[in-house]
């Protein structure tokens, strides 16, 4: 078999095909469900009750939909540019440790917030700039060195929380101080467990879009994604691209850690982020690393954990259910995807 | 300092180091086979997680112990198999289907893991496998405890000397690595570059697999969520640091071995108690990272790797 371009790609092509492997992920969803020995459409149906089916449902979605918007746009500026950050992870806890250095006391309103941000997102570009520089300077592959940072970063944060940034009243748990009230992201409405983050989550995705859509930065971004010897052939400075846009990606990333401590924590801990750095790729795949469309799909994801979670109290499926179906939603879409512009012909 | 002297001329150093270098002497056989034949493969820290559950759990539920390295082997090749199928006749990106193969393949183990024992809040061991009784080698009064081995550690080494036979002084190795460099040029031959390349990332993958089965089966008893911890990302950076050859790549997972059998001692001697914990727990990271940096000059990376092949396009 091989490859061969479709010159038009019909529109039920394109639309139908990513349908296709929804539907494809859900029947996954099913399947497992009754290796669980569980009901399948009742699993699906306590996900779905699980994920969207109280205020407090929603709410607790749109809350864990907040650090993976972040994380989603990270890796999608990132991808775009055939940059291949997979150290979210890390610069998300760059993120968290600046908010509370800056948190807990050093800095006060109204200074603290956006002055702790800022720096945040310093702290997580500087992060991905090694890497980065890595890179362009001697051809070291991005992957490995993102992800081996990402261990470093983890053991960086456990010898923080049990030296110098523990808490003395911890009771011996390895966690930070809280944040002053100053420091702390206020929620969007009062009485509603939902902070700023969130807004700010969404404010950064049209941000994204705005640069990539509209600025010579978001243009050079796709040119050297799209081709580098083509992008240089053509003066573009292909290295100072790829470096600008490791500092948005590595920025983005760590106010994913940021407002995770600022708005919804209030205190550093090691379990901070349950992979969110890792998720977020999914995030950005299913969203074709469209900044707009990260935000629908890191509330698709969120759904599908907090309706995982609720579902597996009641149904005893284990929760990793979720983490199974996102992986197959991601290899599912990417191959989807690849249909939607070329078919398979034989010889 | 002599502290140190005292732990490098130790057989119980050396025996630890052997030991450490196993798993990551099998993965690392396994990457290398993929990348030789231009197929860049990150599943390998969950091929890595599944084969250590599913060793582990196969030999729990009663099989013999080779009967486990035989299970994960061919739940290895599985995953290898998808990653083969998503990555090279339809050449999707090798970073993304590699790291979606990682994140199913430890969401398959965690799931399993939790489904087969709901309750159990510490996983139970199995008996591994035990360190050989060589005559006349094991009696050696420095050799014969730096020696005393378990035979899956014998069977890594022999692995990779098969590797290095196989990739050099077979036609099977040499159309392989051909297929890293010029597919074209295979397929004008007459030969598959699909088959070959499919071939070598399913094999390899078993080989991953394996790897992840000594932690369990051989390494320790059981089987716990994060102890593959990053040995899959270490091992993808033995392969550049050995530059693509399965002797140096050996040669690396030995020094590398070196180094963390090496911290895990200096973490009791004074050096321990002054600095933190956590920066031995980061040396192998820190090295990997090195190493990637001093051969980045240096390494060979073969032509096509990361590079699909698509029959008529040129």
């Amino acid at each position: 078999m091989r490859l061969e371009t479709i010159p038009n790609p019909s529109a039920a092509r394109k639309v139908g095909l990513p349908a296709l492997a929804l539907l494809a992920t859900l029947g996954v969803a099913m399947l497992l469900a009754l290796i669980a020995g569980a009901n399948p459409f009742a699993v699906l149906g306590q996900i779905a009750r699980g994920a969207l089916g109280s205020k407090l449902a929603i709410l607790e979605t749109l809350n864990r939909a907040t650090p993976l918007i972040f994380t989603g746009l990270a890796v999608a500026v990132a991808f775009r540019a055939k940059l291949w950050n997979i150290g979210a992870e890390a610069q998300l806890y760059a993120g968290a440790i600046v908010a509370v250095v800056l948190g807990t006391g050093a800095l006060g309103s109204p200074l603290v917030l956006p002055v702790s941000a800022g720096a945040a997102m310093l702290a997580g570009a500087a992060l991905l700039l090694g890497p980065v520089l890595l890179k362009t300077r001697l051809g070291v592959d991005e992957v490995v060195t993102t992800l081996l940072l990402n261990f470093i970063m983890l053991l960086f944060v456990s010898y923080l929380l049990e030296g110098p940034m523990k808490d003395p009243m911890g009771m011996g748990w390895p966690k930070s101080p809280a944040l002053i009230p100053e420091a702390r992201l206020p929620r969007i409405v009062e009485g509603l467990r939902l902070h700023w983050g969130f807004a700010l989550a969404i404010i950064a995705a049209v941000a994204v879009w705005v640069i990539q859509t509209r600025t010579t930065l978001g243009f050079e971004i796709r040119a050297v994604g799209q081709n580098p010897e083509a992008a240089r052939f053509a003066g573009m400075p292909v290295n100072a691209v790829l470096v600008k846009t490791a500092l948005l990606s590595g920025g983005l990333a760590a106010l994913a850690g940021w407002s995770e401590v600022a708005g919804l924590k209030g205190h550093l801990s090691s379990d901070l982020s349950p992979g969110f750095g890792y998720t977020g790729i999914i995030v950005a795949m299913l969203a074709l690393l469209h900044p707009l469309g990260v935000v629908v799909t890191a509330i698709f994801v969120a759904g599908i954990f907090v309706g995982s979670d609720a579902m597996s109290r009641a149904a005893g499926v284990p929760t990793y259910i979720a983490d199974m179906l996102l992986a197959t939603a991601l290899l599912f879409m990417v191959l989807a995807i690849l249909l939607t512009k070329m078919r398979v012909v034989r010889g | 300092m002599s502290e140190i002297v005292d732990i490098l001329i130790s057989a119980s150093f050396w025996a630890a180091v052997i030991r450490i270098a196993s798993p990551l002497i099998l993965a690392t056989m396994g990457e290398l086979i993929c990348e030789r034949a231009g197929v860049l493969n990150l599943g390998i820290e969950g091929i890595m997680v599944i084969g250590a559950f599913t060793g582990w759990m196969a030999v729990y539920q009663g099989m013999p112990l080779w009967g486990g390295v035989a299970v994960a082997m061919a739940a290895g090749m599985l995953f290898g198999l998808l990653h083969s199928v998503l990555t090279v006749p339809f050449g999707l990106s090798q970073h993304v289907v590699g790291l979606g193969v990682t994140l199913l393949a430890t969401a398959s183990a965690s799931f399993a893991y939790r489904l087969m024992l709901p309750q159990v809040t510490s996983p139970p061991k199995i008996t591994p496998f035990q360190p050989l009784y060589i005559p006349g080698l094991s009696d050696l009064p420095w050799l014969g405890a730096a020696l005393s081995q378990t035979a899956l550690t014998w069977a890594a080494f022999a692995v990779a000397g098969l590797v290095a036979f196989t990739l050099y002084r077979t036609p099977l190795g040499l159309a392989l690595r051909a297929v890293g460099e010029n597919p074209a040029a295979v397929e004008a031959q007459g030969l598959s570059v699909t088959g070959l390349r499919m071939g070598a990332v399913i094999v390899g993958s078993g080989l991953m697999a394996v790897g992840g089965a000594f932690l369990t089966l051989s390494a320790f008893s059981s089987f716990f969520f994060e102890m593959v911890n990053g040995r899959g990302w270490i091992c993808i950076a033995l392969v550049v640091f050995g530059a693509w050859k399965p002797g140096k790549a050996v040669l690396g997972a030995i020094l590398f071995a070196a180094f963390d059998a090496l911290q895990i001692r200096l973490q009791q001697t004074a050096l321990g108690a002054v600095l933190p914990y956590q920066l031995f727990l980061a040396l192998p990271f820190l090295l990997s990272i090195l190493a990637l940096i001093l051969m980045s000059r240096r390494a060979e990376v073969p032509a096509a790797l990361m590079v699909p092949y698509n029959k008529g396009e040129r």
